[in-house]
């Protein structure tokens, strides 16, 4: 990829961060296994519909979601189970969401892409691309209206990053120097259509120029490169100093949803290999092997916390209640305004 | 009672309900230093300054969700669209989102906001910039379709959209704002969902909402001399609809005309009908008309945008035919 030298933001070997390290890849591995437990219920019917897995990017959720307040906004599209859980969104909400059972976090009603928590200021979980960008300015806009210092993190795809919305919507965040930060989840495709045969340029951190913000390319399987380009986007946001771009580079080892092979008629299997040899997850356990900070112990620890904490995820989804039949009406319109 | 028109009803009511919550702004093209593409929201910008009435570029699809997205966490946005035309660009936001999120987010995220703007065909605009797509909306779970035919209603009808907690579609007429009527002095809310007698009558109910009122009304009046005595009912909100007034007029005249100014097919008036047909059959002594838009993208050629439109002598043509008249 031709990215110019000077929006690369910079890999980074500080120690600044190192004390949320067990934390970033505690999360890093929890939805990693999460999603893998998540594929298999869904080979067997538990789960049901479309269901996009976010193996491979785990990265990305992690080192920008880390840097948020409890009271930023956050905002994403279908493939969000990772930034659900990074977000303090409960394995067990989550799970049972997919499973499309009443304890979900959407009461069953959501599923896989419609993933909600208001109280974590998490406000999906949309289905259509790039839907989701305005909705991300719209909370800027708000944030802004009432003077507060919160921030608003839109995630989406490359492929996104060609509609219409995303056009629109950068324009006002740069015109109107909205507290948005917006994060192209650059995984290379969209569905089979790799990202070279549907955009005109390959740098997406060029196209903030037209809408006067930053852009930056950042290195999104090293979670520490991405928290630090995202420290910079917030500063600058809960400043009133306007939006940035991120284009943070990534890779889903996996296919488009479940019906998607993870190499075929797209994308060859070499080529997953060599992009699975740099895993967000060895990159961040070497580093903290090197530090000192985690050794095989602690690497088994983490991983039998993590496998307890999927395991009981599933057992709660398996065992919850489905919806009631009178939940099918409800939520429609606010409730107390008469009948429809 | 004063005396006032359509538009600036409606920009009583902005005024009104701005006042009132700080959380109301409004956002569109040309809302604020050019007063309004229509003038509705003239004089806003001076009293409540640009961040709350707030200039947006030719981004109906973005500006339209920076609104539903302002919603979802608590302003009471009302985004203006220069003409329900260019909504079509905004579809999305308001059918996949605004619509949807309630349900989607099994209760947790609301969406009060209020889309306005005027719809429907005024003169010779052409094909392009004279749709009325109020059965589109209403078509929708989750929205609410309110259409105002009078002053009195529009400033009623537009402070319950803006206090209503969830999306309401509010479709005004480019050929209304200039019309004048009696609105009441004290503050008022006119409640969403309720009808209202325009004109009590024994002979044949003529159903119509918005712009199809005044025709009606019309109409009315000649088949009065006709000895045909109308009742003519307005429908003001067409989600949720007033099913119990729609039969309690047709239970007592036993025959039924639906007037509207869109295109007939799965129509205001194709709702109506379905709904008489299966609760009020025993009602009728006729079966029931309807008056629309001829169907065909509109002319612009006046002699040919006429014969388009619904208006007075076909909505009386079809009271003559369920009262076997003609
Ligand atoms: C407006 C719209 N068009 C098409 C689709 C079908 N679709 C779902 S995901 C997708 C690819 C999106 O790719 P990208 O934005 O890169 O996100 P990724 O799936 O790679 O995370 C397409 C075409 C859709 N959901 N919405
Ligand atoms: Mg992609």
């Amino acid at each position: 990829m031709a990215v110019s030298t000077d929006r690369r933001a910079p890999s980074t070997s500080e120690t600044r961060y190192s004390a949320e390290y067990r934390d970033w890849l505690r999360m890093m591995v929890l939805i990693r296994r999460f999603e893998e437990r998540a594929g298999e219920a869904y080979a067997v019917g538990q789960i049901g519909g479309f269901c996009h897995l976010y193996i491979g990017q785990e990265a990305v959720a992690v080192g920008t979601i880390s840097a948020l307040r409890a009271d930023d906004y956050v905002i994403s599209a279908y493939r969000e189970h990772g930034q659900a859980l990074a977000r303090g969104m409960s394995s067990r909400s989550v799970m049972a969401e997919l499973f499309g059972k009443a304890t979900g976090c959407s009461g069953g009603k959501g599923g896989s892409m419609h993933l909600f928590d208001s109280s974590l200021g998490f406000l999906g979980g949309h289905g259509i691309v790039g839907g989701q960008i305005p909705l991300g300015a719209g909370f800027a806009w708000a944030a802004k209206y009432r003077k507060t210092d919160q921030v608003s993190l839109t995630f989406f795809g490359e492929a996104a990053a060609n509609i219409g919305s995303f056009h629109e919507a950068l324009n006002m965040a740069g015109l109107w120097k909205l507290p948005a930060i917006f994060v192209i989840e650059n995984n290379g495709y969209g569905m089979g259509t790799a990202m070279k045969r549907a955009s005109a340029i390959d740098d997406f951190a060029i196209r903030a120029d037209s809408y006067g913000m930053p852009g930056v390319s950042v290195d999104g399987q090293d979670v520490l490169t991405v928290r630090a380009a995202m420290d910079e986007a917030v500063e600058r946001a809960r400043a009133g100093e306007g939006p940035t771009l991120m284009d943070i580079q990534t890779y889903r080892y996996v296919g488009h949803s479940m019906s998607d092979a993870p190499h075929g008629t797209y994308r060859s299997k070499d080529e997953v290999e060599e992009r699975r040899s740099r895993d967000p997850l060895d990159v961040l356990e070497r580093r903290m092997r090197e530090l000192n900070l985690i050794d095989d112990d602690g690497m088994a620890e983490l991983a039998a916390e993590v496998a307890a904490e999927v395991a009981d995820a599933v057992q709660f989804a398996e065992e919850s209640p489905e919806p009631d039949a009178e939940q099918l009406f409800s939520d429609v319109y606010a409730p107390n305004q008469g009948t429809v | 009672m004063a005396t006032m028109t359509y538009r600036d009803a409606l920009n009583a009511a902005l005024r009104e309900e701005m006042t009132r919550d700080g959380d109301v702004y409004l956002m569109g093209e040309e809302v604020a230093e050019y007063d309004g593409a229509y003038k509705v929201s003239r004089g806003l910008l001076k009293e409540f300054g640009p961040l709350r009435v707030v200039d947006t570029p030719i981004a109906e699809l973005g500006f339209t969700g920076i609104g539903v997205g302002s919603a979802m966490v608590g302003l009471r946005p009302v985004i203006e669209m220069m003409t329900w035309n260019f909504a079509l660009l905004a579809i999305d936001q308001i059918v996949n989102v605004a619509a949807k999120i309630r349900y989607m987010s099994g209760g947790q995220v609301a969406c009060p906001i209020v889309f306005r703007g005027p719809g429907g065909a005024a003169l010779q605009l052409g094909a392009q910039h004279s749709q009325a797509f109020e059965s589109w909306y209403a078509h929708i779970p989750g929205l609410k379709v309110v259409m105002p035919a009078t002053p009195a209603d529009a400033k009623g009808l537009l402070k319950a959209a803006i206090r209503d907690d969830d999306p309401v579609v509010f479709i005004e007429g480019e050929m209304l704002y200039n019309v004048k009527g009696e609105v009441p002095d004290e503050e008022y809310v006119t409640p969403i969902g309720v009808a209202d007698i325009k004109r009590a009558g024994a002979d044949a109910t003529i159903v119509c909402h918005s712009k199809t009122v005044k025709p009606s009304l019309q109409a009315a009046k000649t088949l009065a001399g006709e000895g045909i005595d109308c009742e003519v009912l307005d429908l003001r909100t067409i989600r949720p609809l007033d099913v119990e007034a729609i039969l309690r007029s047709v239970a007592k005249t036993n025959r039924l005309v639906i007037a509207e100014e869109g295109w007939g097919f799965a129509g205001v008036g194709a709702e109506v009908s379905d709904l008489v047909q299966r609760e009020a059959f025993d009602d009728l002594d006729a079966p029931i008309r309807r008056v629309h838009q001829a169907d065909v993208p509109m002319p612009y050629n006046k002699h040919l945008e006429k014969a388009a439109k619904t208006d007075a002598p076909k909505i009386a043509s079809a009271v003559r035919a369920v009262c076997y008249r003609d």
